[in-house]
């Protein structure tokens, strides 16, 4: 994983605009939160593999970075991203990680299902 | 204690993810490998939503579950455990799989191998929710049996309230002789073994790792017979 490059990642999300894609979208606090510290909420949501076609999409701030997606009916947003997989050419595969490097956040944008 | 609980020339190991088997028992594993014993660890899931991604991060979403599957191996072979089985279920979702299809599985692991001893997590002192239901299906699997054929089995609990409500463990095992193997097996898991409420991204001294790693403690499941 490489930090990100935000232009780079906007013309990633240029090519893959008005394309019928698969997204996997999470946020975690991880299942620890807790049990490590009782004051904190643990929370996690997840979604696999959700169809998503956006009309416009973009990156914003100066890392951790803000992805903002418009489909037809709404919108998908992501907040915290911070490193991006360079080795992938034809999916977005990104990630934010915390200051101990634990996964906070994923927004993956692929045109073919995720394994 | 029955005659076949005595050596456990045959153990199976129920847990949902790649690393559970370092903390939880492989120098307890180890020991009892190197007293004959052959070991099958049934790994329910390959940690492939954990949010350890190595440090720096090397892994992603995408690329974790190819990763977690060398990792595993890697401690497998650094304990001495002869034949590893990933079961294939979606990490964070065992609490919400079919639990006909959970239990059918572990109760043909149990048939196929007759292990004399089984360990698992102590369902509802383990934290995580794939620990708890993990350990609950093993329970529920094991409870089946009539209880002369029940295999003795061994839970690892850890949440903050355990003591209160299960007291102490019952089962001590001094793993100081075996702490090499267990180390390697943590650190086959190069992607999670970092982190900083595991190990840490520096080096531990001899003294710190016989203090945190040297015993391996576990809660003898007490099975209701009531009903029989």
């Amino acid at each position: 994983m490489q930090l990100i490059n935000p232009q780079d990642i906007q013309n990633r999300i240029d090519q893959l605009t008005g394309q019928d894609l698969f997204i996997h979208l999470e946020l975690t606090t991880g299942a620890y939160a807790n049990h490590l510290d009782s004051t904190r909420h643990p929370a996690s949501a997840f979604i696999s593999n959700a169809g998503i076609r956006y009309t416009h999409g973009s990156i914003s701030g100066t890392g951790p970075y803000r992805v903002g997606l418009k489909t037809e009916q709404g919108w998908v947003y992501a907040e915290g991203l911070t490193h991006v997989d360079e080795t992938e050419t034809e999916r977005l595969i990104m990630a934010g990680h915390d200051s101990q490097g634990k996964l906070v956040v994923a927004l993956q944008l692929s045109r073919d299902k995720f394994e | 204690m029955k005659p076949k609980q005595a050596g456990h020339q045959r153990i199976l190991v129920v847990l949902p993810h790649p690393d559970d088997e370092s903390f939880v028992a492989s120098g307890t594993l180890a020991k009892y490998i190197e007293g004959g014993a052959i070991v099958t660890f049934a790994c329910l899931t390959l940690g492939e939503m954990g949010r350890n991604m190595g440090i720096p991060p090397f892994a992603n979403r995408v690329t974790l579950p190819a990763i977690r599957k060398l990792e595993l191996e890697a401690s497998c072979k650094a304990i001495g455990i002869q034949d590893l089985r990933m079961l294939g279920f979606h990490d964070k979702m065992i609490e919400f799989e079919d639990k006909e299809l959970l239990d059918a599985q572990i109760m043909a692991l149990v048939k196929e191998l007759n292990p004399s001893l089984v360990i698992t997590f102590y369902p509802g002192f383990s934290v995580h929710p794939d620990h708890d239901a993990t350990g609950a299906a093993v329970i529920r699997t094991i409870g089946k049996l009539p209880s002369a054929e029940r295999p003795l089995v061994y839970c690892s609990a850890f949440a903050s309230n355990h003591e209160q409500m299960i007291g102490k463990a019952d089962v001590t095992i001094d793993v100081t002789a075996f702490l090499d193997r267990k180390m390697a097996s943590i650190q086959a898991h190069r992607s999670q073994f970092q982190a900083a409420e595991l190990v840490g991204n520096r080096e531990l001294s001899d003294e710190e790792i016989r203090m945190r790693f040297g015993t391996e403690q576990f809660w003898t499941y007490r099975f209701d017979n009531s009903h029989e």
